[in-house]
């Protein structure tokens, strides 16, 4: 379970620049359900999802993880809880250029010490789940947007953690590589992972993948 | 302690692949390194391997020589001096030595032309250091034609080479009969250069000396420890030349090295952002960025001290022999020994290493130590 107990992030605090990108959210996520965050552009979804995921602090307010107050851990302990929890894709699938797709999926393992044996067969395993085998040894700016997507959830679940999260993950795919990205989600979905999907597209939310969707608006969770 | 070296395998992995990425950039900057490190190690191992051998000669140099001044100049010894001397506590023997400087204008350079305390040649004969024989192109067997003091021309048949193993010090020298050498200066029968004195304890060295200035008002004399000072002293004064010159050459090298090292483009934070999203510990960073670093300059340093260490003891140090060897005209060629010093190494390796490295970690450090989420909104 994920909770979040009136989260506020305000960026650049006290400086002209303030934005304050959450306002007071609460909100509890169930475990193995997928769990959408709806809402425009600037409504705070991605900041959501990074506070979530423990990738920012909150200003102000807690986020707990299975009851584990996370908003205070000391960064070491947060790194391990990226490293461990949560399997990240991001928007602009920030996979790093000129590595091969394999070694971009296997980075999240470098930190953990697993043997590079188990490492690289779990990364080719997962390749070839998503049908990219053949692509291993591409580099990562040669791949396509729907193949980048899929590299970016491979990436994202090479240490096996129980909660993905997706920022816009059909947000640069056509319909129909919106619809297979869908499709993995579900699968993991099925595989008894927590999933959070932070998204404006239509396609998301007419899929039936969806289970429970929270407005955002502003900051705020809107009625 | 599998887990340790397996992530540190991954680091290493992760930072030979961001090498690669950046080939252009990483390339230049290792070749730039290597001729900082080439140049530097060159003029340290050149100047101590010169001031070994320096020193090596000074071993079988006397413990004292005395000279006579004549209003603060060298002057001849006279015969009576060495008498003065017999005798005398902790002196084991007194021995009056013949040498002089003759300016050859063939080669225009100045000649030593030498009586050896023994194995001195026949008159008429010579025996010649390698560099001389090399200039005027002599073997043995030829004949060396001079000028005395008086301007007539004596030849000398050459009836060997000198050792080329003490090259360093024989260069330029011209060995000739006791004879040859009064007849070629006009030098009286009696009249000496100066004096070699042996002490057998080379403790009493200073209170020998002191003694013979007593018995010789007007001498000078100068110990081998004095004459090895000197020989250091021209040696480091040399080298400290050669390393200002080069200094700038550091100086260039060091702006590079900082700019290309701790300039962090948008993209390496962007990077660094990601790698800390994925679970990236911000020692990791820092490992994987120091092992990327220490690639690049320990690599290059071994391959500018490698190539130096060719340069010096193989090649024979072709671009400092005018600077550092110190003859005007007669360079002589000579082997010099290689001798590890690991206190030399490890300095060398602090001035070029340590703050490439350092230069590398500091910007990294700074993004490094931001949320993962902020380096990759920017």
């Amino acid at each position: 379970m994920i909770e979040l107990a009136d989260v506020h992030k305000t960026f650049n605090p006290g400086r002209g620049n303030e934005y304050r990108a959450i306002r007071g959210v609460t909100l509890a996520i169930e475990p193995g359900r997928v769990t959408a965050l709806r809402g425009p552009s600037g409504s705070g979804k991605t900041t959501l999802l990074g506070l979530i995921g423990g990738l920012t602090r909150p200003s102000a307010g807690r986020v707990r993880l299975d009851g584990r107050d996370i908003s205070a851990l000391p960064e070491r302990f947060l790194t391990r809880l990226r490293r461990d929890a949560f399997g990240f894709v991001f928007q602009q699938f920030q996979l790093i250029r000129d590595l091969s797709v394999l070694e971009n999926v296997m980075l999240p393992a470098t930190p953990t010490g697993r043997p590079y044996r188990r490492v690289r067969a779990r990364a080719l395993e997962l390749l070839g789940h998503l049908g990219l085998a053949a692509r291993a040894d591409a580099r990562s700016q040669w791949l396509s947007g729907g193949e980048a997507q899929r590299v970016a959830i491979a990436r994202a679940l090479i240490n096996d953690p129980p909660v993905i999260l997706a920022d816009e993950p059909t947000a640069h795919l056509d319909s129909a590589l919106s619809i297979q990205i869908l499709d993995i989600l579900a699968d993991l979905r099925r595989q008894g992972r927590t999933v959070v999907i932070a998204s404006h597209d239509p396609l998301v939310f007419s899929a039936g993948l969806v289970e429970r969707v929270v407005d955002l608006r502003d900051g705020r969770v809107a009625p | 302690m599998n887990a340790w070296i397996e992530r540190q395998r991954g680091l290493i992995d992760f930072a030979v692949a961001n090498l690669d990425r950046r080939r252009g950039r990483n390339l230049g900057l290792f070749l730039a390194y290597v001729l900082v490190v080439f140049l530097l190690a060159s003029v340290v191992l050149y100047g101590d391997a010169l001031r070994r051998e320096a020193r090596q000669l000074l071993a079988d140099a006397p413990e004292l020589v005395v000279q006579r001044l004549t209003a603060g100049r060298h002057d001849l010894m006279p015969a009576d001096w060495a008498a003065r001397l017999e005798g005398l506590r902790g002196v084991t023997r007194v021995q009056g030595r013949l040498w002089g400087y003759h300016y050859d204008p063939a080669v225009a350079a100045n000649l030593t032309l030498l009586v050896p305390a023994e194995g001195a040649p026949e008159p008429g004969r010579a025996r010649l250091g390698a560099a001389l024989a090399r200039s005027h192109g002599l073997g043995p067997g030829d004949v060396l034609s001079l000028r005395d003091h008086v301007g007539q021309a004596r030849a000398f048949i050459v009836d060997g080479l000198l050792d080329t193993a003490s090259e360093l010090a024989n260069a330029d020298l011209l060995w000739v009969s006791e004879a040859d050498f009064r007849a070629f200066f006009g030098i009286a029968p009696g009249l000496h250069t100066d004096l070699a004195l042996s002490v057998a304890n080379p403790r009493e060295v200073r209170k020998v000396a002191e003694k013979v200035l007593e018995r010789l008002p007007g001498a000078r004399v100068i110990s081998r420890e004095e004459m090895g000072r000197t020989y250091d002293a021209a040696f480091h004064w040399r080298q400290g030349l050669l390393l200002t010159m080069l200094s700038l050459i550091l100086l260039a090298f060091a702006f590079l090295a900082w700019d290309k090292a701790s300039g962090l483009s948008a993209e390496e934070r962007r990077e660094i952002g990601i790698l800390k999203a994925l679970g990236w510990d911000t020692e990791d960073v820092l490992r994987m960025k120091l092992w990327e670093g220490a690639l690049v300059s320990v690599s290059a340093f071994l391959a500018g001290y490698l190539l130096a260490w060719l340069h010096v003891f193989h090649a024979h140090a072709p671009l400092f022999t005018a600077v550092l060897k110190g003859w005007s005209v007669l360079y002589p060629r000579f082997a010099l020994r290689p001798e590890a010093d690991f206190a030399q190494l490890a300095a060398l390796a602090l001035l070029t290493v340590l703050p490439y490295v350092a230069a590398t970690l500091v910007p990294v450090w700074r993004a490094a130590t931001l949320d993962p989420d902020e380096v990759m909104r920017e």
